[in-house]
């Protein structure tokens, strides 16, 4: 197969099918190669798709894209042991076209994106890894496969290797990731009747509800788990950094039954059937582990360029658009004709400009606040909780009573100039 | 039902397994004389890396491709590369 296309994509998620997608619609002869059975086999997410950065690939995609359920209502739990504080936001407009966001089963989503790749020409070739960028003078002209005689050429290879990015760590693009940039998160897929979801989850058929749990979720470390509501299953999960997992001694799998059978939890899944386990990297660095993501004959996009934002669960769409972006600054490439890094950083300054760089500056100090004072998961959820339940519970003490009681315990907890610092710590990290 | 433990998790999957590991220990005595912990016995998400009192066991076959045991080696002494082209894990769902 030693033959030369205008782009080579690797990787066939939401970053590589949506540059090859654009690169095709934009006439280049695109080759898309996915190292799975099929486009999917390898991929994992929690669940959540976004509306805006899709339609700009395909637009009014949800007519005919496999999804799952609209989201219309977005929960945040602050989980102790017993108890749950509880906030959310719920509206019928996330309903309804144009829609905010997407429950959706990556297995098959992802299929259908690659395919409307090559509906726009792309040629997709399934089971083959990428082993390495064949690399002269100083440019990538191409790839080497795991297959008989795999070198293939093109002017420019786009990396959309995903979280592990070996590719792009061969080019020296990186080094290898450190435990505390990486998120390792487990999650089961659980059949449960449609009207057993819509009844536990207050919804319509054609409704969806998001749970982002904190706290003890984590058993108190740096991460989160999540309730997803499909059609007819939930998605279920639980992440921490892999440098909490190896501090604390945590098994993954643990984790996750733990949270099954954490009492806030369990009624929701009860006489619920688990179909699929599955365990993947969240790419958590942020701001300061986003790598080259341009050279001489290359581009770097989604996971493989680290372009998650942890703290609001997006990166699919942060792929996608990452992908178009960097199909356009291949075609313009392609027109004159200049495929150097020069050239190519034209994509790197689009992503600057845009709210992918925007929002991971924003955030830039969050993930090393949060892991070196682990004390805003596992000493203010709980005092959270506390407060609540001491402020609702009625018990003949004044109201006003109560408050100098809660102020009190918190700041004999923590102490006052603690607590002080640590608000401050806080804000500065979100700001 | 729901999954109770590890064995029945896997259980779930679909691999189809390519008859070469795509793990490799490099060096069984850093296992042996460096690393009490044995960490990745315990972080491992499909529960791959058993110690065998002399060895670590490799169970690739129910690997997951996560790359985290790649990344949380503290001696940097596994090698990780993907199961050839169509082979490892399936996920038909997630």
């Amino acid at each position: 197969m030693s033959e030369k296309f205008d782009v080579i994509v690797v990787g066939a998620g939401p970053a590589g099918s949506a540059c090859a997608l654009t690169c095709a619609k934009n006439g280049l002869n695109v080759l898309l190669i996915e190292r799975g059975e099929y486009p999917g086999a390898k991929n994992v997410m929690g669940g959540v798709l976004y509306r805006k950065q899709m339609e700009e690939l395909v637009p009014e995609f949800w007519k005919e894209a496999p999804l799952e359920r609209p989201v219309i209502e977005q929960r945040f739990w602050m989980m102790d042991k017993e108890s749950v504080v509880q906030f959310g936001y719920k509206g019928l407009e996330w309903g309804m076209e144009p829609y905010n966001n997407f429950t959706v089963l990556r297995a098959q989503f992802d299929q259908w994106f690659a395919k409307k790749a090559v509906e726009a020409g792309a040629l997709l070739i399934n089971e083959t890894v990428v082993t390495e960028c064949i690399v002269e003078n100083g440019k990538v002209v191409g790839i080497r496969t795991d297959r008989p005689n795999g070198e293939v050429y093109a002017d420019v290879v786009v990396l959309a290797d995903g979280v592990n990015s070996l590719l792009s760590k061969q080019l020296g693009f990186h080094k290898e990731f450190r435990p505390d940039e990486v998120a390792l998160t487990v999650m089961e897929v659980i059949n449960l009747p449609k009207e057993k979801i819509n009844d536990r989850f207050n919804l319509e058929d054609n409704q969806g509800c998001t749970i982002e749990i904190f706290g003890d979720s984590t058993k108190g470390n740096l991460g989160t788990a999540f309730v997803y509501t499909n059609k007819e299953s939930l998605n279920i999960g639980v992440g921490t950094t892999l440098s909490s997992m190896i501090k604390a001694k945590i098994k993954p799998y643990e984790l996750l039954d733990y949270l099954k059978t954490h009492p806030m939890v369990k009624p929701m899944l009860a006489g619920g059937e688990s179909a699929e386990y599955l365990a993947h990297l969240i790419p958590e660095g942020g701001y300061r582990s986003v790598p080259k993501v341009a050279g001489n004959g290359v581009i770097v996009v989604g996971d493989a360029a680290q372009l998650v934002n942890a703290i609001h669960r997006e990166g699919s769409n942060m792929a996608m658009s990452s992908g178009k972006m960097a199909a356009e600054a291949v075609v313009k490439a392609h027109k004159s004709g200049d495929f150097s890094e020069s050239s190519l950083n034209s994509y790197r300054e689009a992503l600057n400009s845009s709210f992918i760089m925007k929002d991971l500056e924003k955030y830039k100090d969050a993930a090393h606040t949060f892991e070196k004072y682990p004390q805003y998961f596992n000493e203010y959820v709980p005092m959270m909780n506390k407060a609540m339940s001491k402020f609702f519970t009625v018990d003949g003490t004044p109201k006003r009573e109560k408050q100098k009681q809660i102020m009190k315990s918190v700041t004999s907890e923590r102490g006052t100039i603690r607590v002080l610092q640590d608000i401050y710590r806080a804000w500065k990290a979100v700001k | 039902m729901s999954t109770k433990n590890i064995e029945e998790k896997q259980y779930l999957l679909r691999f189809k397994c390519d008859t070469k590991s795509h793990l490799t220990v490099l060096d069984h005595d850093v296992c042996m004389t460096k690393c009490p912990d044995k960490i990745c016995t315990v972080f491992c998400p499909a529960e791959v890396y058993k110690w065998e009192g002399t060895r670590m066991q490799v169970g690739y076959e129910g690997c997951h491709e996560c790359g985290s045991c790649r990344i949380g080696c503290p001696y940097q002494n596994i090698k990780w590369e993907y199961p050839k082209g169509g082979h490892g894990i399936v996920f038909r769902l997630a």
